[in-house]
Order: C-alpha cells, then sequence, then structure tokens
C-alpha cells in the first residue's frame, strides 16, 4: 500500500474505534464524519463509537488483486450494514466463501490490512468476522 | 503481600482459527510424526493469518478484557503489551492498543519483551502500579506470533495467541494474593537481531533454564505466601510442550488435575508470551469463589514471574461475557492449513520485492 | 444559450501501443478531428484524462496537449471525473459553445494505461472509488461492481447468463468495428469460463486496459450550417450528475442513481424521452454495468435489464441497439478518452458513415459515460438534422 504515515494516522479514530459523526440537527449518523450532514447540511456533530456488528448487505470473493493481498487471495469483501443507516465496505476473513450470504451476522475485528513495503508504515483498520 | 487489595477486574482471551497438525509439518521434512506428538505432547498449534499479528490479537484480547469488565477507557492508566514479536522493531504495540482501546492520551504505555515471559512482565508491572494507586486501572497483555525455524523441533509448537488482564482494586474477580519474580542471566534461547529465526541450546533449555527457574520460583512464591501445593486448586506454569509443566508441577508438588486445565499445549502449541496468561485465563473460565490459583510463567534469558490468585464470588459472574478459552482451542470453526498455507501465512516463502 | 453542432471527430489507434506516447496519441486524434472539421481555427480546448499524474507522471495536460496539437496559446483546460473525465469534458465543451465564450472548442480524451505495470494499473483506478473507505479495504474496481452484481442477481432474478449475453453482444458488434480492441467473437460458455476475479464477475466480464485518445470539434449551430456541415449534428441535451462515489453510502446499490438524474436532466433539454432514442453508447466497464444504466436510462424497467438484453432488443437489429460500437469491452477503454469515442460513435451513426456497424434509421443517440461505481455520470444526447 503506498501510503504515509501521516495519511495513516489521520484516519486512525475511523480505523480504530469506529469513531462517527452524529449530527446534532438530525440525528444522523455520519462514516465517516464530515462537515456537513448529507441528510439535513447541519455542520454541528457530537462524536460516537459504531457498534461493531452488524450484518452482510452484500459481498463478492476476490481472486484478483494486487501484490498487497496476494497471500489473502481469494478473500471476501462486503457491505457491513451496522444499522442506523451506517454501512461500510470491509473484508470478511475467517469465514468459507461458500458461508457467505446477504444478511449474515458479522462482527467488525482489528486486523492488518496492509503494510507499505517491508519497511513502511503498518496499516490496521477493521475486517467483519462470522459473528 | 502488604498494602491494598488489588487483582483482576477482567480478562479476555484471543486464538487465531487457523490450525497445522504435527502431521502435516512433519510430512514435509521427512520427520516422524508419533514421536515428534509424544515428545511434545502436541496434537496441533494455532496458525495466525497474514492479516493477524501481536497488535491485532493483543486489541481484541482486550476488548473481550473489557466486555468482563466495561469501564470507561480513558480510567485506563497504563497499557503494557509483552511479546517476542512485536510488530515493529522501533515503535511500540502498547500505543496501538491503547489506541483502539480509547485509552489515549492521558496513559503510560511500554512494550516489553522477556522471550516467553514478557506477558507476565506486564501483569507484574501494572499489579504493582495500581498496588501504588498511581492508577485506576492498569492493562497488561501478553501475545505472540513467534516463529520457528523450517525443521526445527520449534516448529512444531511456535504459536500464535494472546490474553489480556484488567487490573483494578474494586470490582475484583481474581485477588492478587503474593508475587515473586526468580531471575539469572542463563543464555538458554535467544533471538539475534536481523535473525529472523531464534537460537536455542537444545537440552540445556531443560534443567537449569525452565526447570531451575520454574520450580525455585514456585517454592519461594508458595513460601512468602505460607501455602502448600494442595491449597491450590489450580496451577498454571509456563508451556513450551505438553511435558514441562507436568514435569515442574510434579517437582513442585502439584498433581496432574491441577495443572490440566491450564495447560493448553495439546490443541495450541506454544503461544510464547501468550502461553501462561492463556493458561491463566483457561483457568479463569471454569474457577470457582475461593479457588487458589498459581501462575508461574517462564522467559528464556532467564527468569520466571509468580502470582497467586483467589478468585472471587464476582468472577462467576463475568467468566461467560465473553469467548471461553478452551471453547477457541476447541472451536468447530478451526480452518487447518496445509504446509504450503501455513508457510504462505508464516511469511516464510520469498515474495516478490516491493517495486 | 446557442445551440451546439459537433462538426468534426477523430480518434488514435486504440490498444496496447508501446510506441505511442500519452501526448502523441492526444496529437492523432485532435489532428484527424479538427481535418474532419474543416473548422477555420480552434479557440479553446478541454482535455479528458482520468489520471495522467499515476499513469504516466504527467499532469498540466491542457497547455501539454494544446501545443503537440499545434494549438499552443490557446486556452486548454483538463477535466475529470474519473472514468466520466470524456463525458465531463464535453459537456464543458458544449457549454464553452452555447455560452457564446468560444466558437471553436476541441474536446479531447486520452488515456495512457500501459506506462505502469498492471499492479500499479489497478490501484491507478481504484482512486475513482473511495480510496480511504474502499481501496484501503481490499475492494478492487472489479469487487465493487461484484457487489452490485450480487445485490442484483439477489434482488431482481438478473442471471449470470444475463451478464454474459452483455459482453457476447458488445463483442458481437466490435467485430465490424475496425478501431476495437478486441475483435473476436466470443461466446456465453467463455464468458462463463473465464477466470473468475471477483464472484460473480469473470475475466471477460471486465473491460481492458488501453491506450487510445478521442477528439471532437463543436461549433455553434449557425456557424456549422455556413460550413456547410451535411447532415448536422447537434447536441439535443446533456445531463450531469454526482453521487457519493462509496458504494456503501448509496441508498440503494442496485441503482445507478447518478445515470438516471443526469439522463432525466438531458431528456428535459432535449425535449424528448427514452422512447426517442434510437440507440445508445453506454458505460460497460463491466457486464452488469450496461445492465444497470439500461434500466437508469429508462430503456426498460428497474430490475428488468437482464431480461431486456436476454430478449435481444440491444442488439445491433434489436429495437434499441447498445454498443454499436462494441462497448467498452470490445472497443476499449482508454479511461479518459471513453466519454469522447461515445461521441465519435453517436457522431458516425448519425452521419451514416459508420462502415460495416451502421445501424439503419438513426437520427438520436445517447451516450452514458460514468465514474467509478457510477459516483458521476454525464449523458449526452446527439440528433441528426437534415437529410
Amino acid at each position: 500500500m503506498n501510503i504515509q504515515p501521516q495519511r495513516y494516522w489521520r484516519e486512525i479514530p475511523q480505523r480504530y474505534r469506529l469513531e462517527a459523526g452524529k449530527c446534532r440537527k438530525c440525528g444522523k449518523l455520519c462514516f465517516p464524519p464530515r462537515r456537513k450532514c448529507a441528510a439535513c447540511g447541519g455542520a454541528s456533530w457530537d462524536t460516537v463509537q459504531l457498534p461493531r456488528k452488524g450484518r452482510l448487505l452484500t459481498y463478492t470473493v476476490v481472486h484478483s488483486s494486487t501484490d498487497e493481498f496476494a497471500k489473502l487471495v481469494p478473500y471476501a469483501v462486503a457491505i457491513v450494514d451496522l444499522g442506523n443507516g451506517v454501512r461500510l465496505t470491509a473484508q470478511v476473513v475467517d469465514v468459507d466463501p461458500g458461508e457467505l450470504c446477504a444478511g449474515m451476522p458479522v462482527r467488525l475485528e482489528f486486523r492488518k490490512l496492509g503494510e507499505a513495503g517491508k519497511a513502511g508504515v503498518i496499516c490496521y483498520g477493521y475486517k467483519a468476522v462470522p459473528a | 503481600m502488604k498494602g491494598v487489595k488489588v487483582g483482576i477486574v477482567g480478562y479476555g482471551a484471543y486464538i487465531p482459527l487457523n490450525r497445522i497438525r504435527a502431521e502435516e509439518i512433519a510430512k514435509v521434512w521427512g520427520a516422524d510424526a508419533p514421536s515428534y506428538k509424544r515428545g511434545l505432547m502436541l496434537e496441533e498449534k494455532s496458525v495466525p493469518s497474514a492479516d493477524q499479528d501481536t497488535a491485532t490479537m493483543s486489541v481484541e484480547a482486550s476488548r473481550r478484557a473489557l466486555e468482563r469488565c466495561p469501564v470507561d477507557p480513558r480510567e485506563i492508566g497504563a497499557v503494557y503489551v509483552g511479546s517476542e514479536s512485536h510488530p515493529y522493531a522501533v515503535k511500540p504495540t502498547g500505543t496501538i492498543v491503547a489506541e483502539a482501546l480509547g485509552a489515549v492520551p492521558h496513559c503510560h504505555t511500554a512494550d516489553l519483551e522477556f522471550a516467553c515471559k514478557a506477558g507476565s512482565e506486564g501483569m507484574f508491572i501494572a499489579s504493582q502500579l495500581v498496588r501504588a494507586g498511581a492508577c485506576r486501572y492498569a492493562l497488561a497483555v501478553g501475545a505472540d506470533t513467534s516463529q520457528g525455524a523450517p525443521a526445527d523441533a520449534l516448529e512444531y509448537s511456535a504459536a500464535a495467541g494472546a490474553a489480556a488482564f484488567l487490573f483494578g482494586r474494586e470490582g475484583l474477580i481474581a485477588e492478587l494474593v503474593e508475587t515473586h519474580a526468580y531471575m539469572t542471566d542463563t543464555p538458554d534461547f535467544w533471538r539475534r537481531e536481523h535473525m529472523f529465526y531464534p537460537k536455542h541450546g537444545g537440552r540445556f533449555t531443560g534443567e537449569e533454564a525452565y526447570f531451575r527457574h520454574v520450580v525455585s520460583c514456585t517454592r519461594e512464591l508458595m513460601e512468602k505466601a505460607k501455602l502448600k501445593p494442595r491449597d491450590f486448586r489450580y496451577a498454571v506454569f509456563h508451556q513450551p510442550n505438553g511435558k514441562f509443566p507436568y514435569r515442574a508441577g510434579q517437582l513442585a508438588g502439584f498433581s496432574k488435575e491441577q495443572i490440566d486445565t491450564g495447560c493448553l499445549v495439546p490443541k495450541l502449541g506454544n503461544t510464547y508470551s501468550g502461553a501462561s496468561p492463556l493458561g491463566l485465563s483457561a483457568v479463569l473460565d471454569s474457577a470457582r469463589a475461593g479457588d487458589m490459583i498459581l501462575m508461574v510463567s517462564y522467559g528464556s534469558g532467564a527468569g520466571s514471574d509468580g502470582f497467586i490468585f483467589q478468585a472471587t464470588k464476582a468472577l462467576a459472574e463475568v467468566q461467560d461475557k465473553a469467548p471461553k478459552t478452551w471453547d477457541m482451542l476447541l472451536s468447530t470453526r478451526r480452518k487447518y492449513l496445509d504446509y504450503g498455507s501455513y508457510a504462505k501465512h508464516r511469511g516464510k516463502i520469498r515474495m516478490n520485492e516491493e517495486q | 444559450m446557442r445551440e451546439v453542432a459537433v462538426i468534426g471527430v477523430g480518434m488514435s489507434p486504440w490498444g496496447e501501443l508501446w510506441r505511442s506516447s500519452l501526448r502523441d496519441l492526444f496529437a492523432q486524434a485532435a489532428l484527424e478531428a479538427m481535418k474532419d472539421s474543416g473548422a477555420p481555427r480552434i479557440d479553446s480546448m478541454v482535455v479528458g484524462c482520468m489520471s495522467s499524474g499515476l499513469f504516466n507522471g504527467q499532469e498540466h495536460l491542457g497547455s501539454l496537449m494544446a501545443d503537440y496539437a499545434g494549438l499552443r496559446g490557446i486556452p486548454a483546460t483538463r477535466v475529470e471525473s474519473a472514468c466520466a473525465s470524456g463525458g465531463a469534458a464535453f459537456r464543458t465543451g458544449v457549454l464553452e459553445v452555447a455560452s457564446g465564450a468560444s466558437d471553436f472548442v476541441l474536446v479531447g480524451g486520452v488515456e495512457k494505461m500501459t506506462d505502469v505495470s498492471g499492479d500499479a494499473a489497478t490501484r491507478a483506478l481504484s482512486a475513482a472509488s473511495d480510496f480511504e473507505y474502499e481501496a484501503y479495504q481490499g475492494a478492487t474496481f472489479p469487487a465493487l461492481y461484484a457487489m452490485v452484481a450480487r445485490a442484483h442477481m439477489d434482488r431482481y432474478g438478473t442471471t449470470r447468463k444475463q451478464l454474459a449475453m452483455v459482453a457476447v453482444k458488445n463483442h458481437e458488434n466490435g467485430l465490424l468495428n475496425p478501431r476495437a480492441q478486441f475483435r473476436q467473437r466470443i461466446s456465453v460458455d467463455a464468458v462463463l469460463g473465464s477466470v473468475m476475479v471477483a464472484d460473480p464477475l469473470r475475466l471477460l466480464d471486465c473491460s481492458p486496459i488501453t491506450d487510445g485518445a478521442a477528439a471532437v470539434v463543436l461549433c455553434p449551430k449557425e456557424l456549422a450550417v455556413k460550413l456547410k456541415k451535411k447532415p448536422l449534428i447537434k447536441v439535443a441535451g446533456i445531463g450531469q450528475a454526482s453521487d457519493c462515489i462509496a458504494l456503501a453510502q448509496r441508498k440503494d446499490i442496485t441503482r445507478f442513481e447518478a445515470a438516471a438524474l443526469a439522463a432525466q436532466r438531458a431528456y428535459k433539454a432535449a425535449g424528448i424521452g427514452p422512447d426517442e432514442v434510437d440507440f445508445a453508447e453506454v458505460h460497460d466497464c463491466f457486464t452488469i454495468a450496461e445492465i444497470c444504466v439500461l434500466e437508469a436510462l429508462g430503456f426498460c424497467k428497474t430490475g428488468q435489464g437482464g431480461r431486456f438484453t436476454e430478449e435481444g432488443h440491444t442488439s445491433r437489429l434489436g429495437r434499441k441497439p447498445i454498443n454499436p460500437s462494441g462497448g467498452l469491452k470490445s472497443k476499449g477503454h482508454p479511461v479518459g478518452a471513453t466519454g469522447v469515442a461515445q461521441i465519435v460513435e453517436l457522431v458516425e451513426q448519425l452521419r451514416g458513415s459508420a462502415g460495416e456497424r451502421q445501424l439503419s434509421k438513426v437520427r438520436c443517440g445517447l451516450a452514458e459515460n460514468m465514474g467509478g461505481t457510477c459516483g458521476s455520470a454525464v449523458v449526452s444526447i446527439l440528433t441528426r438534422e437534415g437529410a
């Protein structure tokens, strides 16, 4: 992964703690956080941590990827629905491709997403595992 | 032990789902699997996926400790991670864990190493910090994804796992009764910088290394606490293979039954800095109020950290709040790897250089 | 606003072109378009290119391309909207003429994708997705479209065979296109047997990596008349729309909302509806994309894109020919050039100069160009006036 430490570090609250914004005006959750609420245009937020449990909305199994994912191929990627209107994209691991199905309950686990080469920063974040 | 009552208020364990059987390893190196299995008392070991390392397992074990004891993470005043396989040579694992838990920024963190006792080291320091009143809660994690050199005996046992213990003064589930540390400079097993695999002194790692330190520490610890082996329900010893803990226990006067629950080797292998901590987590999963628990770790180089805990009534309320260690060991979701997949995940295959 | 006509078209060869550089590809297409147009001068240039920075280490394309097209000194701007860069560049050029700011505008699209390794090209393309929350997570481009495919199949019963038929049809069309990158017939079985890329999408469901450029010259209608351009090809309407680029944040991941919105805007501007479109060039970066776009454009009901294809309506002889050029699948997909090449195809069809692939009775064509997983879309409607 071609990633410098500062760009990696900036997203740590989201990648490590699933920090989202909760709009003070309309209550909608926004992940990752941003300045202007896409729902109501509000610009005032509280920080909340998303729950680490959800369900798969849909998924695929990647058979062809770039070098950095070579050791994991084939690996599953899915859109995970965490409820309350929040969805995110994540790999699904510790699972047989045949087990995957829309609606499958999962939880988000702390995993290594990659590294900026053998000498570069190690990139951590979340992946889904069957709940 | 003088002073304020301190002890474990939460604990959690994490073991990857991948496994490799002893037969699979023996096959590749033309070795006799049954004799390795008998000699090491080991059937299979855990294998971390390419996306797991000491940091990831430490975070998950710590999250489970907090599931058993849901404190505000900002009240955790110290986070220690002990391992022989920290992901970075220079850059702490502890800060990754502290950040993931939300214990940052007002938190003391240190990465510890002392071969297989780096995890218990953290427990030693964390418990004393809380006893001294320096912080309300302190977390200690023992975790490893250590490598065994191919075709070496250690390849059968070098495994991956993590256990985390939150220490505090209130809501104790296991009170810390006594501690003792015993060490000497004994180079029985080591790894030089830039070397990928460790080296060891073969049979020298037995009598003067493991046994001397473990048994001496155990005897001194019981002497300090004025307790005898029969006072204990459980004894957890460092477990590089399935034979040593029973032999050490026997030398110190313990029975096989006292050691069984906390000896995970046959189904797990040796999780190095996670070994005796995971043994302790397995015991805590089963222990009942009043049970006395002995835990003595061993780190090559060499030394032992000894602890005596007593389970409280509160333990029963939290045991089921996070996955249990033996359940993880025997999980029906375990995935058995062939040697090639194992070598791939463990980075033993030379890949193309980055462009 | 003035009415705008397309008076010249040009294309470079398309394929894996080791001997052609980024600037040379653009120049070839631009010079051909300028010659074809008969325009006395070019007042302004718009360049569509997704990622010359990542593919070639080269930015500042407006000036570079103006210079190499022999147009040093004119205002020249690069427009980017991922894979919709070409379409967005076209809209920019059209607005410049329509507003009266310029008379003769050259719009060119180009992408030179083979100057980096396959892996680097894949990474450059994934910059069209949400880098921090999709690419970082290991969601490759095919993976994102594969999830759309799976959701579409789960919800509407779209079949693997229907997806394959999109690729088969586009290859049939490409056979008749001398400029197509891949001119070979493929079968449904070949598609279903090709190597899996991201389940359920296989290699033959995916458009290729291509080097190429395309260019058009625009001018106000009255000047096209003066230049005696016959038949007159007019831009009847253009619509563009954006959406969140992360697939996970869409309300309905099976619906290409930006394409639907862009189409509504284009139809309104042109004063027509989907039924009046005779044929279309759409963005089949993956087979599922064409199916979803048919629905977004209103050519068939929601969820029926697969069935519509299977029933043959989108083939050359069907009632709604889609991708007579061969589409991205067969013709190739030099990212920034695609949107402009779609316009080139519309013009050639409407002029009656499409050679072997000429469709009969065409007066109104539509081009749909989109970026990423339809995070942006441009829909252009061109009509023929006169004989």
